[in-house]
């Protein structure tokens, strides 16, 4: 079940198209997001006027797409810039910190949630494509007051220190549990191994997936 | 310790689980303040040179941008040299001195990260480029280098039965904590706040005091959370600075947060080392000399120094020792502490050593080191606190099963693996500052103990937690431990495993201090079951009070506090740290045990098994503790197999400024480990009878994983990490 969310407060994303003659890729994501038929003419509202750009041209509004996707059973319909990734997204837009930014180039892990069931990097995914999107985070797997057995299970098997690349690690092994990777403890590490942990607890990461998945 | 010691020494869970596996830790970058805007660093593309021009026109034609600043605007600050570490700190945008490849030259501060990005890529900045010297090996050190010696270990050398001449190389390393560091600024008039991913949030308010002019009470620095650090958080970078200054232009909260790529010049790193080491020993092989010329990268703005000599002077038994250690200034960014400084990188060569002397005299490793186990510390000349190295010897070999062990080289074969076991000892000195906590117990019979301390990962608030609760006798529930916020009162860095000594102790001092208030309050109060009694004879458990030849006899702390009509009692605790005269030498002692298997044709080498030991005195926490050494090992690995930051010389660039092209440790990667403590307490070293243990677990990985590689395949590699190519 989900519930509607009006748009949050806006910062509203501003920006004229590149005006370099290559087609850079930003202008790239704009047309390709164009023939995808989902980019909302207008609707963007201008942002404070830039402090000491005085002598700049009138600037245009950035590229923008209205979409609207499911973020932890909540609907969301926002307008966003097309740049902007679903981490990005959920931590400067919708206030959902929980998925962090560790590279910003799908090699840490530290932003994995669930699109549609399957586990991706959100910091390599462009909010725009997810039109009707299912998305989890790790806010979004606790029922009620009930953690889920892999949370609990990170936390009886002590499998995390500083706690950063966690909620990655979380999500990740929910997925990794769902897709039937669990069969021994070398496969379980081979399909975790997105997923860095620089504090080292690989070991007891590994262990409380066996112990969650050994609970279903 | 008059009070049972329950808590402490009990494997409980982290007091913040929940937060942390719920996504509700709150890091630096997850604040958002009303008006934040996003601030995004320009970074240097010369190594060397000076900024001839900034064309900020195209970044600032972006709707949203709110204001690009560098040396050509900012203000002039008032700046006063924090004097450590010696030099003169980088400083933001206030001269266009170029000093090192990725410095910052410019930040563009706008309405969205999006754009604030694009428009950082749209600032085109002009230099007067000078070629950089970032080579170490190409380059001399300073004309002061640090020295150290006893005896005379050359003239020792030249009559030892057996000499070695041996050079260490190791490759710098950089933390990666897998929280980039950022910051979020805000002013309030002259008040500043800063959300900041820092080690020391104190340190920061110091630093931000001394950047700005301004008086430290006018600073908040806040990080509940931190995301891991390994020393990467224990200064504050000038990025820092730079979100400060940008908020106040833009008279708007700022968040800064650097890319990863920009972490390997926006913070330091674990130097590059070249280590000459020549021992000597006698037939049987006990050390008669040993010399030690180190040579490492810093630079050329500031000096950093760390304790790379330690082991080479105090681990074994030797007479003649000579110590060289000259840093080499080059156009690189400070480098820093990174776990275990210094002595992660002198127990590299000093054990690694110790092997090849062992091979050559037909010793087992272990009966080597046992024959030159010192007396004393033979470079203080005082006796040590606690050493039970023999006892880690002892337990590391018979957990691992080290008479298994075939000392001959390349004689052990699993398929096409070949097979090998090495072993290392490791030492860390055990750091201790000043630090204070406040306690105070309410009416409910609750307690909030607080400090400016950290956590950054060893679970700092639970193991204080704990202490508190068996010095106030109550339960860990009734307590909460609040830290990493600079207002809570005084602490010292978190590195150097000096918090659990240092905060651990002042944390015992209030909780021990209030409760003797409760007692003498109860036993003064003729309507209490206690009155009259020796305060001496009475305990707390459970937050009820009795008297302890009689339980039955007491009362609780909510009772006594409602009778006397107290909202709560307070104190303060303190720890004084280290004496500036020390009666003891202080260290934490390792012995760690690795197996590795090395393919024979392709050189691959991966870690089967290991076994950790450790001299760390009490453990407050064991299920803490065993995170912390299997981390460590996990570390250790990177360290001697995968972790090298590779720099292009020609211009400076640090070519694998990521986490795809600089490899750590995955899960794939990980072997069998098991850690141990060997039990024991060391109250000369501190009142709650710790030695660290943040650092040492790490001390000694990297060498037994270098001796098993040897045991192995007969190849001894001399430098850091231990690559495939080098096995070829």
């Amino acid at each position: 079940m989900s519930t509607e969310r009006p748009e949050p407060a806006l910062t509203p994303p501003a920006d004229p198209p590149a005006s370099s003659s290559a087609p850079s890729r930003r202008a790239f994501i704009a047309t390709s997001t164009a023939i995808g038929g989902t980019v909302v003419a207008g609707g963007l509202v201008a942002g404070p006027p830039p402090l000491g750009a005085e002598a700049a041209v009138a600037a245009e509004a950035a590229p923008g797409s209205r979409v609207s996707l499911t973020v932890n059973g909540v609907r969301h319909t926002v307008t966003i810039d097309n740049r902007t990734s679903l981490l990005d997204l959920l931590r400067e837009r919708l206030g959902l910190t929980g998925a962090k930014k560790g590279c910003n180039a799908g090699a840490c892990g530290a932003c994995t949630v669930l699109v549609d069931g399957r586990r991706v990097n959100s910091c390599l995914t462009l909010a725009v494509r997810l039109e009707s999107a299912e998305v989890t985070t790790v806010e979004g797997l606790e029922k009620g007051d009930r953690l889920h057995p892999l949370q609990q299970a990170f936390i009886d098997q002590d499998a995390f220190q500083c706690g950063f690349c966690t909620p990655g690690q979380i999500v990740s092994g929910v997925a990794c549990i769902q897709e039937g990777h669990t069969g021994s403890p070398e496969e379980i590490r081979e399909w975790m191994s997105g997923n860095l942990c620089r504090c080292g607890c690989y070991v007891k990461i590994e262990r409380a997936i066996e112990q969650a998945a050994g609970r279903k | 310790m008059s009070q049972p010691q329950a808590a402490v020494g009990a494997a409980v869970p982290r007091v913040d689980a929940r937060l942390r596996v719920t996504g509700q830790a709150k890091y630096a970058a997850d604040n958002s303040p009303d008006g934040v805007v996003h601030a995004v660093i320009v970074d240097s593309s010369v190594g060397r040179g000076r900024v001839t021009g900034i064309d900020a026109r195209a970044a600032e034609a972006q709707a949203g941008v709110v204001k690009v600043i560098s040396h050509l605007n900012a203000p002039k600050l008032p700046h006063r040299e924090p004097g450590f570490p010696p030099g003169e700190a980088l400083r933001p945008f206030q001269d266009d001195r170029v000093r090192f490849f990725g410095q910052p030259v410019a930040v563009v501060v706008a309405t969205t990260l999006e754009t604030a990005q694009h428009a950082a890529s749209l600032v085109k900045v002009s230099y007067d480029a000078r070629p950089p010297s970032t080579d170490l090996g190409a380059a001399d050190p300073a004309d002061d280098p640090e020295t150290y010696a006893r005896g005379d270990a050359d003239r020792a050398l030249e009559s030892a039965d057996v000499t070695l001449d041996l050079a260490y190389r190791m490759a710098r390393n950089h933390h990666n904590p897998m929280e980039p560091a950022g910051t979020v600024a805000r002013w309030d008039g002259d008040r500043l706040t800063l959300w900041e991913k820092t080690q020391h949030v104190q340190g920061t308010v110091e630093t931000m005091a001394a950047e700005f002019g301004m008086s430290p009470d006018k600073i908040r620095v806040i990080s509940p959370a931190v995301g891991g650090a390994f020393g990467s958080g224990g200064r504050t970078w000038v990025h820092t600075s730079i979100a400060a200054l940008a908020a106040r232009e833009v008279k708007r909260p700022v968040k800064l947060v650097l890319t990863r790529r920009q972490t390997y010049f926006g913070v330091g790193y674990r130097p590059a080392y070249e280590y000459d080491l020549r021992l000597g020993s006698d037939r049987r092989g006990r050390l008669t000399a040993s010399v030690h010329d180190v040579r490492t990268e810093s630079s050329r703005y500031e000096r950093h120094s760390e304790d790379v000599l330690a082991a080479g002077r105090m681990l074994y038994s030797t007479p003649h020792v000579r110590q060289v250690y000259g840093h080499v200034p080059l156009d690189v960014n400070t480098p820093t502490w990174m776990r275990g400084p210094g002595y992660s990188s002198g127990a590299f060569c000093v054990e690694t050593a110790m092997d090849e002397l062992a091979h050559e005299l037909g010793l087992d490793p272990i009966e080597l080191r046992l024959r030159n186990e010192p007396s004393d510390d033979e470079s203080s000349g005082l006796p040590f606190s606690t050493r039970r190295l023999r006892d880690c010897y002892r337990a590391g070999a018979r957990e691992f099963g080290w008479h298994r062990r075939n000392p001959k080289p390349r004689s052990t074969r699993d398929g096409d693996w070949l097979i090998g076991m090495g072993m290392a000892a490791g030492v860390y000195d055990t750091a201790r500052s000043e630090a204070q906590a406040s306690v105070r117990l309410d009416a409910d019979g609750t307690a909030l103990v607080q400090s400016a301390t950290s956590d950054m990962g060893p679970g700092t608030a639970t193991s204080m937690t704990q202490v508190a609760a068996d010095a106030l006798g109550l339960t860990m529930r009734q307590i909460t431990f609040r830290l990493g916020d600079s207002d809570l009162p005084l602490a010292p860095g978190h590195h150097g495993s000096r918090t659990m000594a240092s905060v651990g102790s002042a944390v015992q001092d209030g909780c021990d201090k209030l409760r003797r208030q409760a007692i003498t309050l109860a036993v003064q109060d003729e309507d209490s079951p206690l009155h009259g009694v020796d305060p001496a004879d009475v305990a707390v458990r459970g937050g009820r009070l009795f008297v302890k030849d009689d339980p039955t006899r007491g009362e609780t702390y909510r009772r006594l506090l409602a009778r006397n009509d107290r909202s709560h009692l307070e104190a303060l605790g303190s720890y004084a740290g280290a004496p500036e005269s020390e009666r003891f030498s202080f260290y934490a002692y390792a012995a760690t045990f690795a197996e590795v298997a090395v393919d024979a044709r392709l050189g691959l080498v991966r870690v089967r098994r290991m076994v950790g030991v450790y001299d760390a005195a009490r453990i407050i926490n064991p299920r803490l503790a065993d995170s912390q050494a299997i981390g460590a090992m996990t570390g250790g690995i990177g360290q001697a197999l995968l972790e090298h930051t590779v720099t292009d010389h020609r211009d400076g660039r640090i070519v694998n400024a990521n986490l795809a092209d600089y490899l750590v440790p995955t899960h794939a990667d990980m072997p069998e480990m098991k850690a141990i403590y060997i039990e024991g307490e060391d109250f000369e070293a501190d009142p709650i009878g710790v030695k660290g243990l943040g650092e040492i677990v790490i001390v000694g990985v990297a060498p037994a994983i270098a001796n098993a590689v040897f045991n192995a395949t007969g190849r001894r590699i001399r430098h850091l990490p231990i690559t495939t190519e080098a096995l070829l």
